[in-house]
Protein backbone atom coordinates (compact mmCIF):
# COMPACT_ATOMS: atom_id res chain seq x y z
CA UNK A 1 0.00 0.00 0.00
CA UNK A 2 1.45 3.28 -1.44
CA UNK A 3 1.19 6.94 -0.55
CA UNK A 4 1.01 8.07 -3.73
CA UNK A 5 -1.14 10.60 -4.70
CA UNK A 6 -3.56 9.68 -7.63
CA UNK A 7 -3.26 11.84 -10.60
CA UNK A 8 -6.33 13.45 -12.33
CA UNK A 9 -7.41 10.84 -14.87
CA UNK A 10 -7.40 7.90 -12.31
CA UNK A 11 -9.55 10.35 -9.73
CA UNK A 12 -11.59 10.62 -11.89
CA UNK A 13 -11.82 6.69 -12.99
CA UNK A 14 -12.49 5.64 -9.71
CA UNK A 15 -14.84 8.32 -9.20
CA UNK A 16 -16.54 7.06 -12.55
CA UNK A 17 -17.16 3.52 -11.52
CA UNK A 18 -18.17 4.72 -7.73
CA UNK A 19 -20.71 6.24 -8.57
CA UNK A 20 -22.15 3.85 -11.41
CA UNK A 21 -22.35 0.63 -8.46
CA UNK A 22 -24.15 3.73 -6.33
CA UNK A 23 -26.82 4.11 -9.28
CA UNK A 24 -27.00 0.86 -10.04
CA UNK A 25 -27.23 -0.17 -6.00
CA UNK A 26 -29.99 2.93 -4.98
CA UNK A 27 -31.94 1.86 -7.94
CA UNK A 28 -32.31 -1.23 -6.21
CA UNK A 29 -33.86 0.75 -3.10
CA UNK A 30 -37.00 1.16 -5.05
CA UNK A 31 -37.38 -2.51 -4.55
CA UNK A 32 -36.71 -2.69 -1.07
CA UNK A 33 -39.55 -0.23 -0.50
CA UNK A 34 -42.41 -1.69 -1.68
CA UNK A 35 -41.22 -4.76 -0.86
CA UNK A 36 -40.99 -3.92 3.16
CA UNK A 37 -44.29 -2.25 3.19
CA UNK A 38 -45.84 -4.85 1.47
CA UNK A 39 -44.25 -6.80 4.14
CA UNK A 40 -46.52 -5.05 7.14
CA UNK A 41 -43.93 -2.40 7.63
CA UNK A 42 -44.81 1.23 8.28
CA UNK A 43 -43.21 3.60 5.69
CA UNK A 44 -41.37 5.31 8.67
CA UNK A 45 -40.10 1.97 9.55
CA UNK A 46 -39.20 0.96 6.60
CA UNK A 47 -37.16 4.55 6.06
CA UNK A 48 -35.65 4.23 9.26
CA UNK A 49 -34.23 0.85 8.67
CA UNK A 50 -32.27 2.27 5.51
CA UNK A 51 -30.68 4.86 7.46
CA UNK A 52 -29.88 3.64 10.30
CA UNK A 53 -29.31 -0.51 9.18
CA UNK A 54 -27.96 0.44 6.19
CA UNK A 55 -27.24 -2.88 4.86
CA UNK A 56 -29.31 -4.32 2.11
CA UNK A 57 -29.35 -8.23 2.71
CA UNK A 58 -30.06 -7.44 6.27
CA UNK A 59 -32.90 -5.33 5.51
CA UNK A 60 -34.30 -7.62 3.24
CA UNK A 61 -33.77 -10.33 5.62
CA UNK A 62 -35.99 -8.56 8.40
CA UNK A 63 -38.85 -7.55 5.91
CA UNK A 64 -38.28 -11.34 4.51
CA UNK A 65 -38.93 -13.21 8.14
CA UNK A 66 -41.58 -10.35 8.98
CA UNK A 67 -44.02 -10.97 5.83
CA UNK A 68 -43.50 -15.04 6.10
CA UNK A 69 -45.06 -14.45 9.50
CA UNK A 70 -42.11 -14.32 11.54
CA UNK A 71 -42.15 -12.60 14.88
CA UNK A 72 -39.94 -8.94 14.69
CA UNK A 73 -36.96 -10.57 16.72
CA UNK A 74 -36.68 -13.37 14.58
CA UNK A 75 -36.31 -11.06 11.95
CA UNK A 76 -33.81 -9.19 13.91
CA UNK A 77 -31.40 -11.92 14.31
CA UNK A 78 -31.69 -12.86 10.96
CA UNK A 79 -30.80 -9.48 9.79
CA UNK A 80 -27.90 -9.72 12.58
CA UNK A 81 -26.32 -13.00 11.47
CA UNK A 82 -26.36 -11.38 7.89
CA UNK A 83 -25.03 -8.38 9.32
CA UNK A 84 -21.92 -10.22 10.71
CA UNK A 85 -20.48 -10.45 6.58
CA UNK A 86 -19.79 -6.36 7.07
CA UNK A 87 -17.02 -7.18 10.33
CA UNK A 88 -15.71 -9.11 8.15
CA UNK A 89 -14.98 -6.39 5.57
CA UNK A 90 -14.07 -4.14 8.22
CA UNK A 91 -11.77 -6.48 9.69
CA UNK A 92 -10.09 -6.75 5.77
CA UNK A 93 -10.84 -2.70 5.60
CA UNK A 94 -9.48 -1.51 8.49
CA UNK A 95 -5.89 -1.52 7.68
CA UNK A 96 -5.61 -0.62 4.15
CA UNK A 97 -8.25 2.96 4.72
CA UNK A 98 -5.95 3.61 7.89
CA UNK A 99 -8.59 6.07 9.62
CA UNK A 100 -9.26 6.45 13.79
CA UNK A 101 -11.17 8.67 15.59
CA UNK A 102 -14.75 10.24 14.13
CA UNK A 103 -13.62 9.37 10.93
CA UNK A 104 -13.45 5.83 11.51
CA UNK A 105 -17.30 5.74 13.07
CA UNK A 106 -18.39 7.77 10.25
CA UNK A 107 -16.64 5.01 7.53
CA UNK A 108 -18.44 1.93 9.53
CA UNK A 109 -21.63 3.79 8.96
CA UNK A 110 -21.01 2.93 4.88
CA UNK A 111 -18.79 -0.23 4.86
CA UNK A 112 -21.47 -2.75 3.13
CA UNK A 113 -20.61 -5.14 0.17
CA UNK A 114 -20.58 -2.23 -2.85
CA UNK A 115 -18.10 0.23 -0.61
CA UNK A 116 -15.65 -2.69 0.18
CA UNK A 117 -15.69 -3.93 -3.49
CA UNK A 118 -15.26 -1.00 -4.93
CA UNK A 119 -11.98 0.16 -2.55
CA UNK A 120 -10.58 -3.14 -1.73
CA UNK A 121 -8.40 -3.70 -4.63
CA UNK A 122 -6.99 0.21 -5.20
CA UNK A 123 -3.37 0.22 -5.01
CA UNK A 124 -3.13 3.57 -2.83
CA UNK A 125 -4.27 4.39 0.62
CA UNK A 126 -6.15 7.46 -1.39
CA UNK A 127 -7.74 5.63 -3.76
CA UNK A 128 -8.99 2.80 -1.72
CA UNK A 129 -10.14 5.87 0.62
CA UNK A 130 -11.66 7.53 -2.64
CA UNK A 131 -13.46 3.94 -4.01
CA UNK A 132 -14.98 3.41 -0.31
CA UNK A 133 -16.47 6.64 0.08
CA UNK A 134 -17.67 8.13 -3.51
CA UNK A 135 -19.71 4.47 -3.42
CA UNK A 136 -20.89 4.41 0.12
CA UNK A 137 -21.99 7.62 0.18
CA UNK A 138 -23.36 7.86 -3.45
CA UNK A 139 -24.71 3.95 -2.37
CA UNK A 140 -26.46 5.56 0.59
CA UNK A 141 -27.58 8.85 -0.64
CA UNK A 142 -29.57 7.07 -3.55
CA UNK A 143 -30.50 4.17 -1.56
CA UNK A 144 -32.77 5.91 0.84
CA UNK A 145 -34.29 8.32 -1.54
CA UNK A 146 -35.21 5.09 -3.79
CA UNK A 147 -36.33 3.47 -0.42
CA UNK A 148 -38.55 6.26 0.28
CA UNK A 149 -40.44 6.46 -3.25
CA UNK A 150 -40.56 2.74 -3.32
CA UNK A 151 -42.06 3.05 0.16
CA UNK A 152 -45.29 5.32 -0.46
CA UNK A 153 -45.33 3.35 -3.89
CA UNK A 154 -45.90 -0.05 -1.84
CA UNK A 155 -48.59 1.44 0.06
CA UNK A 156 -50.43 2.50 -2.82
CA UNK A 157 -50.45 -1.23 -4.15
CA UNK A 158 -51.01 -2.53 -1.21
CA UNK A 159 -51.22 -6.39 -1.67
CA UNK A 160 -48.13 -7.94 -2.85
CA UNK A 161 -49.27 -10.19 -5.01
CA UNK A 162 -50.85 -7.32 -7.36
CA UNK A 163 -47.37 -6.93 -8.67
CA UNK A 164 -45.62 -9.73 -8.46
CA UNK A 165 -43.72 -8.42 -5.24
CA UNK A 166 -43.70 -11.57 -3.20
CA UNK A 167 -41.68 -13.12 -5.88
CA UNK A 168 -39.01 -10.13 -6.23
CA UNK A 169 -38.14 -10.75 -2.37
CA UNK A 170 -36.57 -14.60 -3.46
CA UNK A 171 -35.17 -12.79 -6.42
CA UNK A 172 -33.54 -10.09 -4.82
CA UNK A 173 -31.56 -12.86 -2.56
CA UNK A 174 -30.61 -14.95 -5.14
CA UNK A 175 -28.79 -12.24 -6.17
CA UNK A 176 -27.15 -11.55 -3.66
CA UNK A 177 -26.19 -15.19 -3.16
CA UNK A 178 -25.36 -15.54 -6.83
CA UNK A 179 -21.47 -14.43 -6.63
CA UNK A 180 -21.12 -16.75 -4.00
CA UNK A 181 -21.81 -19.86 -5.99
CA UNK A 182 -18.74 -20.18 -8.47
CA UNK A 183 -17.37 -21.92 -5.31
CA UNK A 184 -18.66 -24.91 -5.14
CA UNK A 185 -18.34 -26.04 -1.78
CA UNK A 186 -20.63 -22.99 -1.09
CA UNK A 187 -22.90 -24.80 -3.86
CA UNK A 188 -23.12 -27.44 -1.39
CA UNK A 189 -23.98 -25.38 1.66
CA UNK A 190 -26.44 -23.43 -0.46
CA UNK A 191 -28.66 -26.78 -0.55
CA UNK A 192 -27.91 -28.31 2.44
CA UNK A 193 -29.48 -24.81 3.64
CA UNK A 194 -32.19 -24.55 1.60
CA UNK A 195 -33.41 -27.93 2.26
CA UNK A 196 -32.83 -27.17 6.11
CA UNK A 197 -34.89 -24.71 5.77
CA UNK A 198 -37.22 -26.03 3.96
CA UNK A 199 -37.59 -28.98 6.14
CA UNK A 200 -38.48 -26.97 9.38
CA UNK A 201 -41.28 -24.66 7.56
CA UNK A 202 -44.20 -26.82 8.23
CA UNK A 203 -42.80 -27.66 12.16
CA UNK A 204 -41.49 -24.63 13.42
CA UNK A 205 -42.62 -20.76 13.89
CA UNK A 206 -42.09 -18.63 10.89
CA UNK A 207 -38.54 -16.94 11.08
CA UNK A 208 -36.92 -20.14 12.92
CA UNK A 209 -36.44 -21.78 9.69
CA UNK A 210 -33.93 -19.59 8.06
CA UNK A 211 -32.02 -19.16 11.17
CA UNK A 212 -32.02 -22.83 11.49
CA UNK A 213 -30.32 -23.06 7.86
CA UNK A 214 -27.30 -20.90 9.50
CA UNK A 215 -26.81 -24.25 11.55
CA UNK A 216 -25.88 -25.89 8.61
CA UNK A 217 -23.02 -23.11 8.32
CA UNK A 218 -21.77 -23.66 11.79
CA UNK A 219 -21.73 -27.66 11.34
CA UNK A 220 -19.73 -27.42 7.57
CA UNK A 221 -17.31 -24.91 8.93
CA UNK A 222 -16.46 -26.88 12.14
CA UNK A 223 -16.15 -30.40 10.12
CA UNK A 224 -14.55 -28.12 6.95
CA UNK A 225 -10.79 -28.46 7.28
CA UNK A 226 -9.87 -26.41 4.11
CA UNK A 227 -7.99 -23.28 4.60
CA UNK A 228 -8.96 -20.12 2.40
CA UNK A 229 -8.86 -16.52 2.63
CA UNK A 230 -12.34 -14.75 3.92
CA UNK A 231 -14.43 -13.87 0.65
CA UNK A 232 -14.41 -10.76 -0.15
CA UNK A 233 -16.36 -9.26 -3.14
CA UNK A 234 -15.04 -7.84 -6.20
CA UNK A 235 -15.69 -4.84 -8.25
CA UNK A 236 -17.14 -7.82 -10.44
CA UNK A 237 -19.47 -8.91 -8.08
CA UNK A 238 -21.40 -6.12 -7.09
CA UNK A 239 -24.33 -4.34 -9.31
CA UNK A 240 -23.11 -2.27 -12.20
CA UNK A 241 -20.69 -3.42 -12.96
CA UNK A 242 -21.66 -6.35 -14.63
CA UNK A 243 -20.01 -6.09 -17.69
CA UNK B 1 -41.79 -3.92 15.73
CA UNK B 2 -40.24 -0.51 16.58
CA UNK B 3 -38.07 -2.19 19.17
CA UNK B 4 -36.71 -5.01 16.97
CA UNK B 5 -36.60 -2.61 14.16
CA UNK B 6 -34.10 -0.20 16.41
CA UNK B 7 -32.43 -3.05 18.28
CA UNK B 8 -31.17 -4.50 14.58
CA UNK B 9 -30.14 -1.31 13.25
CA UNK B 10 -27.85 -0.52 16.51
CA UNK B 11 -26.60 -4.27 15.85
CA UNK B 12 -26.02 -3.69 12.64
CA UNK B 13 -23.82 -0.63 12.85
CA UNK B 14 -21.89 -1.82 15.97
CA UNK B 15 -21.02 -5.01 13.79
CA UNK B 16 -19.65 -2.86 10.90
CA UNK B 17 -17.85 -0.84 13.45
CA UNK B 18 -16.35 -4.31 15.24
CA UNK B 19 -14.89 -4.69 12.33
CA UNK B 20 -12.60 -1.57 11.30
CA UNK B 21 -11.88 -1.77 15.04
CA UNK B 22 -11.19 -5.10 16.05
CA UNK B 23 -7.49 -6.29 15.33
CA UNK B 24 -7.00 -8.57 12.45
CA UNK B 25 -6.22 -11.36 14.28
CA UNK B 26 -9.65 -11.98 15.69
CA UNK B 27 -10.27 -13.87 12.38
CA UNK B 28 -6.96 -15.98 12.88
CA UNK B 29 -8.75 -18.98 13.61
CA UNK B 30 -9.75 -20.96 10.61
CA UNK B 31 -12.92 -22.20 11.61
CA UNK B 32 -14.16 -19.34 12.98
CA UNK B 33 -13.17 -17.64 9.34
CA UNK B 34 -14.76 -20.43 7.82
CA UNK B 35 -18.24 -20.30 9.60
CA UNK B 36 -18.15 -16.49 9.43
CA UNK B 37 -17.99 -17.18 5.21
CA UNK B 38 -20.51 -19.57 5.17
CA UNK B 39 -23.34 -18.07 7.02
CA UNK B 40 -24.13 -15.48 4.69
CA UNK B 41 -24.49 -18.53 2.03
CA UNK B 42 -26.36 -20.71 4.42
CA UNK B 43 -28.78 -17.47 5.59
CA UNK B 44 -29.19 -16.23 2.42
CA UNK B 45 -29.98 -19.74 0.31
CA UNK B 46 -32.13 -20.53 3.30
CA UNK B 47 -34.12 -17.30 2.50
CA UNK B 48 -34.49 -17.53 -1.11
CA UNK B 49 -35.91 -21.36 -0.37
CA UNK B 50 -38.71 -20.03 2.58
CA UNK B 51 -39.48 -16.78 -0.13
CA UNK B 52 -40.31 -18.91 -2.41
CA UNK B 53 -41.70 -22.61 -1.87
CA UNK B 54 -43.76 -21.60 1.39
CA UNK B 55 -46.89 -19.84 2.52
CA UNK B 56 -46.97 -19.32 6.36
CA UNK B 57 -46.47 -22.96 7.40
CA UNK B 58 -47.28 -24.52 4.30
CA UNK B 59 -45.23 -25.54 1.68
CA UNK B 60 -45.98 -25.49 -2.13
CA UNK B 61 -45.43 -24.04 -5.49
CA UNK B 62 -46.85 -21.18 -7.37
CA UNK B 63 -46.20 -18.57 -9.35
CA UNK B 64 -43.14 -16.97 -7.88
CA UNK B 65 -41.62 -20.36 -9.13
CA UNK B 66 -41.72 -19.00 -12.34
CA UNK B 67 -40.35 -15.33 -11.44
CA UNK B 68 -37.06 -17.84 -9.58
CA UNK B 69 -36.62 -18.67 -13.05
CA UNK B 70 -36.30 -16.03 -14.80
CA UNK B 71 -33.92 -14.48 -12.30
CA UNK B 72 -31.38 -17.42 -12.66
CA UNK B 73 -31.73 -17.27 -16.30
CA UNK B 74 -31.30 -13.13 -15.80
CA UNK B 75 -28.62 -13.97 -13.49
CA UNK B 76 -26.42 -16.52 -15.75
CA UNK B 77 -26.71 -13.90 -18.60
CA UNK B 78 -25.29 -11.47 -16.28
CA UNK B 79 -28.42 -8.88 -15.96
CA UNK B 80 -28.18 -6.41 -13.85
CA UNK B 81 -30.02 -6.27 -10.36
CA UNK B 82 -32.24 -4.20 -10.92
CA UNK B 83 -33.48 -6.51 -14.03
CA UNK B 84 -33.12 -9.59 -12.50
CA UNK B 85 -35.72 -8.07 -9.17
CA UNK B 86 -38.04 -6.27 -11.59
CA UNK B 87 -38.38 -9.27 -14.32
CA UNK B 88 -38.88 -11.85 -11.00
CA UNK B 89 -41.87 -9.83 -9.88
CA UNK B 90 -43.29 -9.12 -14.12
CA UNK B 91 -43.16 -12.38 -14.83
CA UNK B 92 -45.10 -13.89 -11.69
CA UNK B 93 -47.59 -11.24 -11.96
CA UNK B 94 -48.41 -12.02 -15.39
CA UNK B 95 -48.35 -15.93 -14.71
CA UNK B 96 -51.55 -15.00 -12.33
CA UNK B 97 -53.21 -13.22 -14.88
CA UNK B 98 -53.13 -16.54 -16.99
Amino acid sequence: MSDAALTPAERSAIVRDSLAVGVATGAYGLGFGAVSVASGLSVAQTCVLSLLMFTGASQFAMVGVVAAGGAPVSGAATALLLGTRNTLYGLRMAPLLRWRGWRRAAAAHVLIDESTAMGVNRETTEGVRLGFLTTGLSVFVLWNLATAVGAVAGEAIGDPRTFGLDAAVGAAFLALLWPRLRDPRNVLVAVLAAAVALAAVPVTAAGVPVLAAGGVAVLVGVIGKRQDPTEIPGPDDVAGRHH
Amino acid sequence: MWTAVLLACVGCYLLKLAGLSLPERVLAHPTVERVADLIPVALLAALVAVQVFSSGPELGVDARVLGLGFAVVALLLRMPFLVVVVGASVVAALARLV
